[in-house]
């Protein structure tokens, strides 16, 4: 070790120097953008944090947490609730202890066990603390929804998500370098072999899925202001978890930036599709989450990756230039219409639906 | 009411839950597939039943027999289109439970917006036998009654199938160990694709008895996926007698909390049951430690 010029060789000053351009140029948008813009952009800056923040456990772990919902719910409603009795700082700090508290009982209690039991309750634990919260403001306190009326415009809340979603990016870059995060991707590939090597499994889970909880949570509490009026069914929206899950599998789970290229497009299309088609919007969000899990299972960053890989290869074209024309000219020479007449389509077509075992293996 | 009434109404819900979870564990238990659009079939076939009684006056007791092939056909073909293909590049079990989480997951969503398309997002509920019926010295709901009862002969039908024919022990001997039922010679994936579709139909009957004595609307799949995970981990995967159990059990407090405390709780039950569970016998009520 050279001291500190091998620690910080010339790129990865340069490196650091444009992350910090590129951070600033950010902090510069809600002075140059419209109000529309503004407020896509908040969308995919709080995706962001919430999509890098699934990714730290989930990406890692291979564990698909649905549990998204629940958390930016809980930040959000907590927000809401305190807001009248306490200062707003003091409610983000309340809602980051709710939130971190939950995430601890539930990963206490499911994550010891196995990776079915973490995957049920989190698809059902948003569900439930909205039928709870329902049922408490009905019953017990007589309000059904809640004003968030704070002198914390967009621009602040658009501000203190990008401060987030830096400090979320950097955890995640330091994960990939320390032993928590060697031990969670181990666990991620075979978690017998990491239990064997002496990796505290139940703990490292854990510690990660409460790291990322109290992103996701901070998220929703950042939130509350932007919406003004917040009731149970708006807080603990199933849709979120959902199109945080979309998100992440778009972008890619391998590269800590792969949220980036999920995110985006998404927020594009959500906007698309809630303008121009809003009662198409659930079906055509599982249709494209469908698309992405059976034909791009590793993401655009795979995409990407394999385009480069492809690029540094020498271009394969073993029968020359005349081949494909030979190829193109047999094709075009087949018969066209049905060569074994409706019956040989029909048997064709059942073939497909239900291949014979023997057949594709 | 008395608490015996109360808890024989959640008896009555329990047998429903019960049947709910019995085409789960056929998808989960035999063909290994975890389901999450599971109860959006339920949804479907309540819908489908609503339209036919509203529309043509077709009773739906009757009408299963509509929709309920109509609902082995559609989970058939997903089975074979969309589940096999995963269970075919999936190297290990956890990845393929992972895989089809994801795959269903997006599958709800599409089945779900579709509904609403269809059918809008309004609560429906239509009136059949809606009135008193007196047995001992309890009332009941008429409806409640028939469903029960037609919860039972479908419920006691699977479970003389899979305990009494050569098929029902190839799809215990599929749930216990799919590469030794492979070595003994059975096609697994024949067996698969129906076991999976027989869930399906399964889930058509129950939507089709819940339609006759609540109101639904497009978003209740979620809620019935749930109840049936709870009640087969409690159960125990693949045990359909572990799922007779444990939803009676689920149906019954149930029945206790939304008259003793509040009607609108019913998951919070279902996941204190769910947690209870978890921390003392992780491997379900009746597994083995």
């Amino acid at each position: 070790m050279a001291g500190a010029a091998k620690r910080f060789p010339v790129r990865a000053t340069a490196a650091i120097g444009a992350l910090a351009a590129l951070v600033l140029m950010l902090a510069a948008l809600p002075w140059l953008l419209s109000d529309y813009a503004l407020s896509f952009m908040l969308s995919v800056m709080s995706y962001l944090v919430l999509t890098v923040a699934w990714a730290l456990f989930s990406g890692t772990t291979r564990l698909v947490s649905l549990a998204t919902s629940a958390f930016f719910g809980v930040g959000m409603y907590t927000v809401a609730m305190l807001v009248k009795l306490m200062p707003l700082y003091a409610t983000f700090a309340a809602a980051l202890a709710v939130g971190a508290a939950l995430a601890l009982v539930v990963g206490v209690l499911t994550l010891r066990i196995g990776g079915m039991f973490f995957v049920i309750f989190g698809f059902g634990l948003s569900e439930m603390i909205r039928q709870l919260m329902v049922w408490w403001e009905i019953n017990k306190t007589h309000t059904m929804g809640r004003y968030v009326f704070v002198p914390f415009d967009a621009t602040l809340i658009y501000e203190h998500l990008l401060g987030l979603a830096v400090i979320v990016f950097f955890v995640g870059w330091r994960l990939r370098r320390s032993r928590l995060g060697l031990a969670l991707l181990m666990i991620g590939e075979d978690e017998t072999v990491a239990r064997q090597v002496g990796v505290n499994v139940p703990f490292a889970k854990v510690a990660m899925f409460v790291v990322s909880a109290m992103f996701i949570t901070l998220t929703g509490a950042l939130m509350a202001p932007r919406f003004g009026f917040i009731n149970p069914n708006f807080a603990f929206n199933p849709l979120v978890s959902f199109q945080v899950v979309i998100m992440a599998f778009l972008g890619g789970l391998q590269r800590l930036w792969g949220p980036v290229l999920g995110v985006i497009p998404l927020i594009v299309l959500s906007e698309l599709l809630q303008t121009e088609f809003p009662f198409w919007f659930s079906v055509l969000l599982g249709l494209v989450f469908m698309v992405i899990v059976y034909f791009l299972p590793r993401g655009a960053t795979g995409l990407i990756e394999d385009g480069w890989a492809a690029l540094g290869r020498p271009l394969e074209w073993p029968r020359g230039v005349t081949g494909p024309l030979v190829d193109a000219f047999a094709w075009l020479s087949r018969p066209i219409f049905l060569p074994r007449g409706v019956a040989g389509a029909i048997e064709d077509l059942w073939l497909k639906i239900a291949p014979r075992d023997d057949e594709k293996r | 009411m008395p608490a015996i009434e109360v808890i024989l109404s959640g008896v009555i819900l329990g047998g429903l839950y019960a049947l709910v979870a019995m085409g789960f564990n056929l998808q989960y238990g035999v063909a290994r597939i975890v389901n999450l659009a599971y109860g959006e079939f339920l949804m479907g076939a309540a819908f489908a039943a609503f339209w036919m009684f509203t529309l043509g006056g077709v009773n739906p007791i009757l009408g299963m027999a509509l929709t309920v092939p109509a609902a082995f056909a559609a989970n058939w073909l997903i089975y074979r289109m969309l589940m096999s293909p995963l269970a075919r590049r999936a190297r290990t079990r956890d990845q393929l439970e992972g895989e089809t989480i994801l795959a269903t997951f997006g599958l709800l969503f599409v089945l779900r917006g579709a509904a609403t398309l269809a059918f809008t997002a309004d609560n429906r509920y239509y009136d059949y036998l809606g009135e008193p019926l007196h047995i001992l010295s309890f009332t009941f709901a008429a409806n409640r009654v028939l469903a029960f009862a037609a919860a039972c002969v479908i419920g006691a039908a699977v479970w003389l199938v899979l305990g009494l024919t050569r098929f029902g022990a190839a799809l215990r001997a599929l749930a216990i160990d799919p590469v030794g039922a492979r070595l003994v010679g059975i096609d697994v994936r024949r067996l698969s694709a129906l076991a999976f579709a027989g869930g399906g139909a399964l889930a058509a009957a129950a939507g089709t008895l819940v339609s006759t004595f609540l109101s639904f609307n497009p978003a209740i799949g979620i809620e019935f996926t749930m109840k049936a995970l709870v009640v087969v981990i409690m159960g125990g995967v693949g045990n359909m007698l572990g799922s007779l159990a444990a939803g009676l059990l689920l149906g019954v407090a149930e029945a206790l909390c939304s008259h003793y405390v509040d009607s609108g709780l019913t998951l919070a039950v279902a996941y204190a049951l769910f947690l209870v569970v978890l921390v003392a016998r992780p491997r379900g009520l009746f597994g083995t430690p």
